[in-house]
């Protein structure tokens, strides 16, 4: 399935070009900003001026990656509800939530590889970007990077399995958008929010996405820390994982009541 | 609709026929849209918020810092709310057209253009919502906010400038939308790259010109003129000098850019209609 996945979104080469094109755009905009903020506040948030530069750059590589706005298998499942296709999916003989977490994680490593490396290249060459030091931090980061996508994934799984009950998940979908570019750090490190919105940010699953990623690539965390941040990342994936298989389960017996 | 059926003549009958047309599709798509009645409010709602949300960043960036390249947070807030402003109300009339290459490989255009009305008025209003509201309400309440706080020597050029800045910036930001849906017509996956221009353009507007390099600023004075949305203006308004040093003439240009955007959008529609071949049924 993550094959197919990953061949299938291969093949949508312009559309990919064009998608890279505009995470260049707007890494060069938010990195100036950035780089002006960072002028007047030298080490603002613990960040030197080139992380905060590399930080723009690297998180314009996760945007799509691990899908901060949301999206991926989620306009394949909002448009199987809108058919009704839906209720032949739960009775297929592979499981609804493993199907698509195939799909999205073939997706995610087609995207890594192409709009999370481009516009990295281009930043590294136009700004004054800072690159890990220990070869190993490139391991971490992957890994890191991989849990993010299953935190992202639980999320948007539960969001798209909202549509069982609403039967339009649109609404949720673009109150999460919301929530996620917010306090994943994709506008703003989560380090720069002041007092308890800064506490809370930290803690909330959507600093998985962004934030911990981003710290492990400009090496701000190691050792201990290190393996406290991927073990949050992780501890979040297994919670959201199992809820998303909690909520299906529920779906199924909903669908069974009402479709006979 | 059925009372119309002939085409009219001439530019102002043409173009008041064309907007009677978006008006009607529009009105359709807002009924059509109220069936999904807790997921459109809800969507009413996040619109405003993750618009303000684009405020909040730069109000906490304004907490650790009081000048963010040399400006203040009411004269960024003034940028703000006219670049979101013109975005905002371009985007709700226009905005629709960006699925173009979408209705060209599903092939509704073909059922556009036999139909009674002009198929760019029915492009512009498809899938009309209010949900798009939400940007421009919320942009107004910035820029209404800005005018109050800002330290501003009000002159008549300067007052006057404000709504002239909005209804260029909209044309502007209009004749974007439209011409890069355009070039849908030849390519049909670019609707992304359209949006680094739509999108990241009213994102570089909301930053003062001096963040960025000037080759930056150059390309968007010259090349495609949204420093005309609100950029050259606000230089007058603010009395903010001008990193390029152009002449002052271009602070009051924003209409002959309009102007020529308008144009060039409508030329690059045609063309672009006329070089399409549907593949037929």
């Amino acid at each position: 399935m993550a094959r197919g996945a990953f061949r299938r979104y291969s093949t949508y080469r312009a559309a990919t070009l064009a998608g890279t094109f505009t995470n260049t755009v707007f890494g060069v905009i938010l990195a100036s900003s950035f780089l002006a903020l960072w002028q007047a506040r030298p080490h603002l948030g613990g960040y030197d001026q080139s992380q905060a530069v590399t930080y723009i750059w690297v998180s314009q590589g996760l945007l799509v990656t691990v899908a901060v706005w949301g999206g991926g298998f989620q306009d394949e499942v909002q448009d199987r509800f809108r058919s009704g296709d839906i209720a032949v999916d739960l009775y297929r003989p592979v499981d609804f939530q493993g199907w698509w977490l195939a799909t999205d994680l073939g997706r995610a490593g087609f995207q890594v590889l192409v709009r999370g490396t481009v516009p990295l290249l281009f930043g590294a060459l136009v700004f004054r970007t800072r690159m890990p030091e220990q070869p190993l931090t490139w391991v971490f980061f992957l890994l890191s990077v991989l849990l993010a996508v299953l935190v992202s994934f639980g999320i948007r799984f539960l969001v798209s399995i909202t549509g069982f009950w609403l039967h339009d998940s649109d609404g949720i979908r673009s109150v999460m958008v919301v929530v996620s570019m917010f306090f994943s750090g994709m506008l703003l490190p989560i380090a720069l929010f002041p007092g308890w919105l800064g506490t809370l940010g930290e803690a909330l699953p959507w600093a998985s996405l962004v934030k911990v990623p981003t710290d492990v690539f400009l090496e701000r965390s190691s050792g201990a820390t290190l393996a406290g941040a991927l073990g949050f990342q992780l501890g979040w994936a297994a919670a959201l994982l199992a809820a998303g298989r909690g909520a299906q389960w529920l779906a199924t017996r909903k669908v069974v009541v009402q479709g006979g | 609709m059925a009372e119309r059926l002939i085409v009219a003549d001439g530019l102002a009958a043409r173009t008041a026929w064309a907007v009677r047309s978006w008006w009607l599709c529009a009105r359709m798509w807002m009924r059509s849209m109220a069936a999904y009645r807790a997921s459109y409010v809800l969507g009413v709602f996040s619109g405003i918020a993750i618009h303000a949300l684009d405020f909040a960043v730069l109000v906490i960036m304004f907490l650790h810092t009081d000048t963010l390249g040399g400006w203040s947070l009411p004269e960024i807030a003034f940028l703000y709310g006219t670049s979101a402003l013109s975005l905002g109300v371009a985007n709700l009339l226009v905005g629709s057209a960006d699925a173009l290459g979408q209705r060209i490989v599903a092939g509704t255009l073909d059922s556009m253009l036999v139909r009674p009305a002009p198929a760019l008025s029915q492009l512009c209003a498809e899938r009309f919502s209010l949900r798009r509201l939400g940007r421009p309400l919320q942009a107004a309440i910035v820029l209404v906010w800005a005018l109050t706080a800002l330290d501003v020597h009000w002159t008549w050029d300067r007052v006057l400038l404000v709504p002239v800045l909005l209804v260029c910036g909209t044309a502007i930001f209009g004749a974007v939308f439209v011409g890069g849906a355009t070039v849908q017509f030849w390519w049909g996956e670019s609707k992304e790259i359209q949006n680094s221009f739509t999108y990241g353009g009213a994102t570089l507007l909301q930053y003062p010109p001096t963040v960025f390099a000037k080759e930056l600023v150059a390309g968007v004075v010259f090349g495609i003129p949204l420093a005309f949305v609100n950029w050259l203006p606000s230089l007058r308004i603010l009395d903010r000098p001008d990193p390029l040093g152009l002449p002052t003439a271009f602070q009051y240009a924003s209409p002959v850019a309009a102007a020529l955007c308008v144009t060039a959008a409508g030329l690059a529609w045609r063309a672009g209609l006329r070089a399409y071949r549907g593949t037929g049924s």
